[in-house]
């Protein structure tokens, strides 16, 4: 177990590709989408790290390799210094009940068949120390009460249930076990302001009672700001702006940072037409195919010669105090956010 | 079930007093092995061409229950529809044969679903499922109905639309998927769309995109739109006025500058305060104490009543009627001139 403060996760170089493949009988592959390509961040103990980026520039795949539910290409996730890549048997399950992972999707990640109870009581099969069998039902329905059910919804299923309420359902499974990692991918993105609210102050605070470590991946803007204590922005398998929050948000470097915080919607109506953004053109393109260089070169007005040549590395730039990986950083005030 | 009774379609051309779209004291319930699940309970509201009504509210509020009803995909049974009226041009559709409703249906009124990612069928090109719709709607020949794919493709900006149109969903990202089901939805020129969180899975530069999108199509065909979101931000920058949904009932209605600055429920206002601001990091949010409602046992009077800072002894027993506080305003509250007020309780 880690204390307060200290490096709970190592993630260094990590590179996940898919291959891609032709033919339906004799599959030949022909390439890769290079969904995760050359990633590096730390996450200490109590701390959350938030992860934005475009739909489909390798978040989940990110999570899910952290989760070792896929095997990395290549790279290392240290968890407490050992390398759960590396790891199997009586290793890799204690490894696993440390990192827990509340998912994006709440149609498909439940399973119809099963109940609410049986759903987040699942863990507890393969981890009976949590729950002996006759406090089973008991935790599962503080579990339920702590996301806000109502805990005699213990035997109902899924489709009863409205997406906002099978989000609920995903996180109280998470929190089962207990872990000292969630990855939290996409937790409150079906959920009303309210309810998401109070998942977020829940999460809160679970994170000061159990000194709980978030990976935080999210859409929503000024949710991320919020819960966040470092930010990391993704785009096309690299990362590539990483710093506090209040960094990120009011001095980002990054082109493509400074276009995604122009283009969050103000929840306010007035003065909508006078609105200013920078509305990315184009495409992200294929992460089979990702450009040379910069990969955000395709859609960058700042674009020079050189970012077609040299891929520019996540690191400190003059003139801001976080990292950036872009030739020509420079801070820029954007619209702020909330 | 109440049997059908006409065949007659909404007529064309002008609408007269009618609005384009009227839902009208609507009610669904479900059968379920531990009750009648009340899920939509009198829901009113009503779209003009080229307007964007939001609809807002609680997760499990019924939302996506009345969209359903009103493109008539419910499973009946389980589903019920005891009470109500959907007016299209005047004809309620809860009348109409199987027959004509299916003319209607995803030709006259469309739906971009809240799963969209997941409603693509994986095993068949973009360019089928688009043509599809003019093959079976249409009756094109093929080839026509693949140039009309390309043209539509051409239209929500998918670039090099007609190298793509025999391109699978998988090798598409999820905000072009997107564009592919908003495709899919306007090929046949709806007068109505309904777009249930047609952005909730995507980052803000592609939403901003598609919601850009959305309302260059709506100038274009001076189409309706019922835009169903938890977003308050998108809703702040394209939506002309809001409903806001409780317990399977609007409790608010009202144009979108009026309820931001002075909503009248406080339902509402419960929400508004739930945002996330700047000046508020590190500390707990707002959010509206309480569980939500039990649709099977819901609470006596005003449904709002056990998590309400403004409640008084008659919201426990009288069930407020959606009282009209001007000409475009309405909420279903008691004492909505504290609530307008600011007065807490
Ligand atoms: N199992 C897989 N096989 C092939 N390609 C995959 C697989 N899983 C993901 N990809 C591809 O990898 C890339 C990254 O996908 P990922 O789901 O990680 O994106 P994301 O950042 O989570 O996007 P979103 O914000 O839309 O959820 C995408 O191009 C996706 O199509
Ligand atoms: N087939 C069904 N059987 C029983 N109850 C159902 C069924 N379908 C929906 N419900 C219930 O109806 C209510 C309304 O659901 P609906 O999907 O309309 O909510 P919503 O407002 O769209 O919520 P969200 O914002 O979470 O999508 C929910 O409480 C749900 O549990
Ligand atoms: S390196 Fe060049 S292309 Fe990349 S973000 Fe910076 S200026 Fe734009
Ligand atoms: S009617 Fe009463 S309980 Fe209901 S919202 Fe108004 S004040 Fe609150
Ligand atoms: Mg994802
Ligand atoms: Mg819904």
């Amino acid at each position: 177990m880690a204390t307060k403060g200290e490096r709970i996760l190592e993630v260094r170089d990590l590179v996940k590709h898919f291959p891609l493949t032709q033919g339906i009988l004799f599959k030949k592959q022909i390439g890769a989408i290079k969904a995760v390509d050359g990633v590096s961040f730390n996450l200490n103990k109590g701390e959350t790290l938030g992860i934005v980026g475009e739909s489909g520039c390798g978040k989940s795949t990110l999570a899910k390799v952290l989760m070792a539910l896929e095997r990395p290409t290549s790279g290392s996730v240290e968890i407490n210094g050992r390398d759960i890549g590396k790891a199997s048997g009586g290793e890799l399950k204690r490894m696993r009940r440390n990192i827990q992972m509340v998912m994006q999707d709440p149609y498909t990640s439940l399973n119809p068949r099963k109940t609410v109870g049986d759903i987040i009581g699942e863990p507890f099969d393969i981890h009976t120390e949590v729950a002996p069998k006759g406090e089973r039902r008991r935790k599962v329905q503080e579990l339920l009460e702590v996301v806000g059910l109502n805990p005699d919804h213990i035997n109902r299923y899924p489709h009863q249930f409205s997406g906002g309420q099978r989000q609920r359902i995903g996180i109280a499974r998470g929190l089962a076990l207990q872990p000292e990692i969630i990855v939290c991918d996409e937790p409150v993105s079906a959920l009303d302001v309210s309810i998401q609210a109070q998942v977020i102050n829940l999460l809160e605070r679970l994170q000061n009672e159990l000194d709980l470590a978030y990976i935080f991946i999210a859409h929503d803007l000024s949710v991320v700001r919020h819960i966040s204590d470092r930010v990391a922005v993704m785009y096309l398998g690299k990362m590539v702006e990483i710093g506090k929050d209040a960094e990120i948000y009011d001095k980002p470097a990054h082109p493509y940072t400074q276009a995604l915080l122009s283009a969050v919607p103000v929840p306010d109506p007035e003065g909508r037409e006078q609105r200013e953004r920078i509305i990315l053109q184009g495409d992200p393109p294929s992460p089979a195919n990702p450009p040379s260089g910069c990969r955000f070169r395709t859609r960058c007005w700042k674009a020079q010669e050189i970012c077609a040549e040299e891929e520019p590395l996540l690191q400190i730039r003059p003139g801001t105090a976080h990292e950036s990986a872009c030739h020509f950083a420079e801070t820029h005030d954007v619209v702020h956010v909330g | 079930m109440r049997k059908a009774s006409t065949d007659v379609l909404p007529a064309e051309g002008g609408l007269g007093n009618e609005p384009l779209l009227a839902v009208e004291d609507l009610h669904v319930e479900f059968a379920t092995r531990a009750g009648i699940v009340r899920a939509v309970n009198g829901v009113s509201y009503s779209l003009s061409p080229g307007e964007t009504l939001a609809v807002l509210g609680e997760s499990g509020s019924g939302k996506s229950v009345t969209a359903q009803a009103i493109m008539g995909i419910l499973d009946m049974p389980p589903a019920r529809i005891p009470k109500g009226e959907i007016r299209f041009r005047g004809t309620d559709l809860l009348k109409l044969s199987d027959e004509a409703r299916t003319q209607v249906r995803g030709q006259r009124i469309a739906m971009v679903f809240q799963d969209a990612l997941s409603a693509l069928n994986p095993v068949f090109t973009v360019g089928w499922q688009i043509s599809e719709m003019f093959r079976v709607h249409r009756g094109m020949s093929k080839r026509d109905a693949v140039n009309k794919a390309v043209e539509l493709m051409d239209k929500v900006r998918i670039p090099a639309a007609r190298q793509r149109v025999n391109d699978y969903p998988h090798q598409f990202s999820g905000g072009m998927r997107q564009r592919i089901m908003i495709a899919m939805s306007i090929a046949l020129d709806p007068e109505v769309l309904i777009a249930d969180e047609p952005t909730t899975a995507l980052d803000v530069t592609v939403q901003a995109q598609i919601m850009e999108l959305l309302a260059e199509l709506q100038r274009e065909s001076n189409m309706g739109m019922i835009l169903i979101t938890h977003d308050l931000g998108v809703v702040a920058d394209v939506a002309d006025k809001i409903a806001v949904m409780y317990g399977g009932r609007i409790v608010e209605n009202a144009p979108v500058h009026d309820i931001y600055k002075t909503p009248a429920h406080p339902y509402t206002k419960g929400l508004l305060e739930s945002i996330p601001r700047v000046d508020l990091k590190g500390q707990e949010l707002y959010a509206i104490k309480g569980l939500p409602p039990n649709l099977l046992d819901m609470p006596t009077g005003c449904a709002f009543h056990p998590r309400c800072p403004y409640r008084q002894d008659n919201c426990v027993t009288d069930n407020p009627p959606l009282y009209e506080i001007s000409g475009t305003r309405s909420s279903a509250c008691h004492y909505w001139r504290e609530v307008l007020d600011g007065d807490q309780g």
